[in-house]
């Protein structure tokens, strides 16, 4: 058997943000909400763990600086040591200081890029990818909640969606969905 | 509601009462309508300089630098001069993007697009000078880390030029990606409004796939506060590097070590001032008064005011530090640049980038749009004289009097410069007839806070007023009406005639012009599903069904449904 959703649209992000508070109360299961902007708390009230991607990018950060320290202390002390105005180059450390404005670049370099790609990769957005929101006005104004139906009555569920202030309810059968 | 709450002295920054779909509107309105007489106009001209510019270009390359003004003695000019004129102009955009984010500045949401739009624009112009002026730019890939000549000696690393390569790719990169990720909701939003297959398929190209759920929402706002993080260090090693190319060298007047806070405030001041400029016409052409207020005007003005100052003083520290050092070379350098061969050029610095911002004072003339346009002229001349005085006149006259020189620019100086100017209008101009030139996404979100329509609601209703009030009524209002709804449907579909999915097939109602993919699937909830249904309207059912749909009436009698459809039944 099929398994079916309900669609729910709403047009504001504050009765939005209250429904999503009464939907979990009643303990149904909110599969996914589509928002045309970032509503700020609605990931904490959907019960969303908060995302790991700032400590990616640390660790990014931290890859992209130790790249800079290996590439310099080869490129620089191992193999082709130059004496440059009167500075040798005989030890890293004695000549870091000329490293810093590359090691701090790579850093934000690697940092920056690796967690945007991570980004992309995690969210499923790179180019050619197809979008999918179901309601083409999710992006304009309106705010698509979607609740698994489950083993709740379909009925009840659905007249419980119309006291949550919704403009508009639909039920679609996911599978037919994809 | 109390999280919408903002300090009633804070004047609104989305004026003219809009709700969300008006921004939507508002936004997309540029990129959907055609592009009029006067943006063909500014347009032809910036390419045609744009074109004379490559024609300079390709004259230099194949020629040598001779063709330049430069000479043995002032042997840096203009290539130099521009390359640090451009570069300075994008540090704006990142800077609106990222530092203001960083403290929360709410202003920034309306002026940051195209802000960093600009940036991006102005370090591609930045990054052409450099390879140009290497002389032989077939060999521009000997500024990366591969052993020279492929041997085994490497670029040198201990060289400010070679970190100036590292600080800009990474700046102009880390900006793309920043601009991208915040564009990519707003293509969706122009993707989704889009009609025709064409631009739908380059909008869905563009945008990603994005869909904003709720997950993409959070990493979202973690993303873009990382890369704030990053680029605000970025955006101020940038330009720290450029004048290291200078600071690190013994040559008097360049040889000051306040010259990467002094050059980081002039390359914040200069940026403003070209956003300035580009905003108060953009805002009139694209009618977006309503989101780039006088409000955010005056805010890039008290900006420019500020930077502006610190210039002033690093100046006047300049000329202290050569008196108190006693160096005569030093002293001579600034005393020449002041009142030497070269004093215009001083004293134009000096009047636009000095005294010129601090009429912005009164607040009179920082919330006049003619005068911010005038002002952030003088700024954008003064700022690109500011690198001709350190320039050149720290050249001309060097140790050796004998070899003293006086510069001027051949045709082809002027010309690959203008030519820069008109590629940066061209992508610009394009930019703003393709591309979300408001982040609306951003925008939105601060909508209930500071648009003047639910800040006029708290100010008469107290703070705690529901901002949602109204369409919570309208909702009540359509469950009541529901009732009528149903009775209209059923004399509707009794007069067409029902569907029944197991002896019929349902037909593609999309074919019938006028019927898109959301008038389809409200003809499915009334029980419309084939064309047999539809060929049987008549009048008394399209008044039924414009009751029904509650939009555009009238305008499927005048689409003709039921004559499109009894054509499509038989076909």
């Amino acid at each position: 058997m099929a398994s079916k959703v309900i669609h729910a649209i709403y047009n504001d992000d504050d009765i939005l943000l209250q429904a999503v508070k009464k939907v979990r109360n009643e303990h149904y299961h909110i599969e996914e909400i589509y928002t045309p902007f970032h509503i700020h708390g609605l990931d904490k009230a959907m019960g969303l763990a908060d995302t790991r991607i700032a400590i990616t990018s640390f660790l990014y950060g931290l890859v992209g600086l130790i790249f800079s320290v290996v590439m310099m202390n080869f490129i620089m002390i191992d193999d082709w040591p130059q004496n440059i105005g009167g500075k040798p180059s005989f030890s890293y450390i004695e000549n870091m200081p000329a490293f810093v404005p590359i090691m701090f670049e790579l850093t934000v370099y690697f940092a920056a890029h690796l967690m945007v790609i991570t980004f992309y990769l995690r969210s499923k957005i790179w180019p050619f990818k197809k979008a999918e929101n179901p309601d083409l006005r999710t992006t304009d104004d309106h705010f698509l909640m979607v609740v698994d139906i489950g083993k709740h009555d379909i009925n009840e569920l659905t007249k419980f969606m119309h006291n949550t202030g919704i403009v508009e309810i639909n039920v679609i059968d996911k599978d037919e969905d994809h | 509601m109390a999280s919408h709450y903002e300090a009633p002295i804070r004047s609104p920054l989305i004026t003219g009462d809009k709700t969300y779909h008006d921004i939507t509107v508002d936004v997309a309105a540029p990129v959907e309508g055609k592009a009029n007489k006067s943006w063909w106009i500014v347009f032809t001209i910036a390419l045609v300089a744009f074109l004379w510019g490559i024609g300079c270009i390709v004259y230099t390359i194949s020629t040598g630098i001779g063709v330049w003004g430069s000479n043995k003695t002032v042997n840096w000019a203009w290539d130099i001069t521009n390359f640090v004129w451009w570069i300075g102009i994008g540090h704006a955009g990142t800077l609106i993007s990222a530092v203001l984010l960083l403290f929360r500045q709410k202003w920034r949401m309306g002026i940051n697009r195209s802000a960093e739009a600009m940036t991006i624009f102005a370090v591609l112009q930045a990054g052409l000078f450099p390879i140009i002026h290497m002389g032989r730019p077939w060999l521009a890939y000997w500024v990366v880390p591969i052993p020279n000549q492929f041997g085994s000696l490497w670029v040198n690393f201990n060289s400010p030029l070679v970190w100036d390569v590292f600080a800009i790719s990474t700046y102009l990169s880390v900006s793309i990606v920043f601009w991208w990720t915040g564009l990519l909701p707003d293509l969706a939003m122009i993707r989704d409004r889009t009609i025709t297959p064409f631009t739908k398929k380059i909008y869905s190209i563009l945008s990603f796939g994005w869909s904003g759920r709720a997950k993409d929402w959070q990493r979202f706002e973690e993303v873009s506060l990382v890369l704030a993080g990053l680029a605000t260090p970025l955006v101020l090693s940038v330009h720290t590097i450029v004048s290291y190319d200078f600071a690190t060298t013994i040559v008097p007047g360049w040889h000051t070590t306040i010259f990467p806070p002094y050059f980081v405030a002039g390359a914040i001041f200069s940026g403003f001032a070209m956003v300035q400029t580009l905003l108060i016409i953009m805002r009139k052409v694209s009618n977006l008064e309503n989101y780039i207020t006088l409000q955010h005007i005056e805010f890039i003005n008290i900006i420019i005011m500020l930077t502006g100052s610190i210039v002033g003083v690093a100046y006047i520290t300049e000329l202290f530090i050569a008196w108190y050092s006693g160096v005569e070379y030093e002293q001579y350098a600034f005393l020449n640049r002041a009142t030497g061969p070269y004093w215009w050029a001083y004293w134009i610095m000096m009047t636009c980038n000095v005294f010129s911002p601090q009429l912005m004072w009164f607040k009179k003339l920082r919330t006049s749009i003619m005068f911010s346009f005038f002002i952030s002229i003088a700024v954008n001349v003064g700022m690109w004289f500011e690198r001709f005085v350190i320039i050149v006149t720290s050249l001309h006259r060097d140790y050796l009097p004998s070899s003293w020189v006086m510069y001027s620019p051949t045709f082809v100086d002027i010309g690959i410069f203008t030519g820069t100017l008109g590629f940066f209008f061209v992508l610009f101009l394009l930019y703003a007839r393709t591309f979300p030139v408001i982040a609306q996404a951003e925008v939105k979100s601060i909508l209930k806070s500071s648009g003047d329509k639910y800040k006029k609601l708290r100010a008469v209703h107290g703070d705690d007023v529901k901002l949602y009030d109204e369409v919570k009524s309208e909702i009540k209002h359509q469950d009541i009406e529901d009732t009528t709804k149903e009775e209209n449907i059923r004399s509707l579909i009794s007069s067409i005639g029902t569907f029944d999915p197991k002896t019929q097939t349902q037909d593609d109602l999309k074919r019938i012009s006028g019927v898109d993919s959301i008038m389809e699937q409200k003809l499915h909830q009334f029980g419309i599903y084939t064309f047999e249904q539809v060929s049987r309207i008549t009048d008394l059912e399209y008044d039924l069904l414009d009751s029904l749909i509650g939009e555009l009436p009238g305008s499927a009698k005048r689409d003709d449904w039921a004559g499109q459809a009894s054509k499509l039944k038989n076909s």
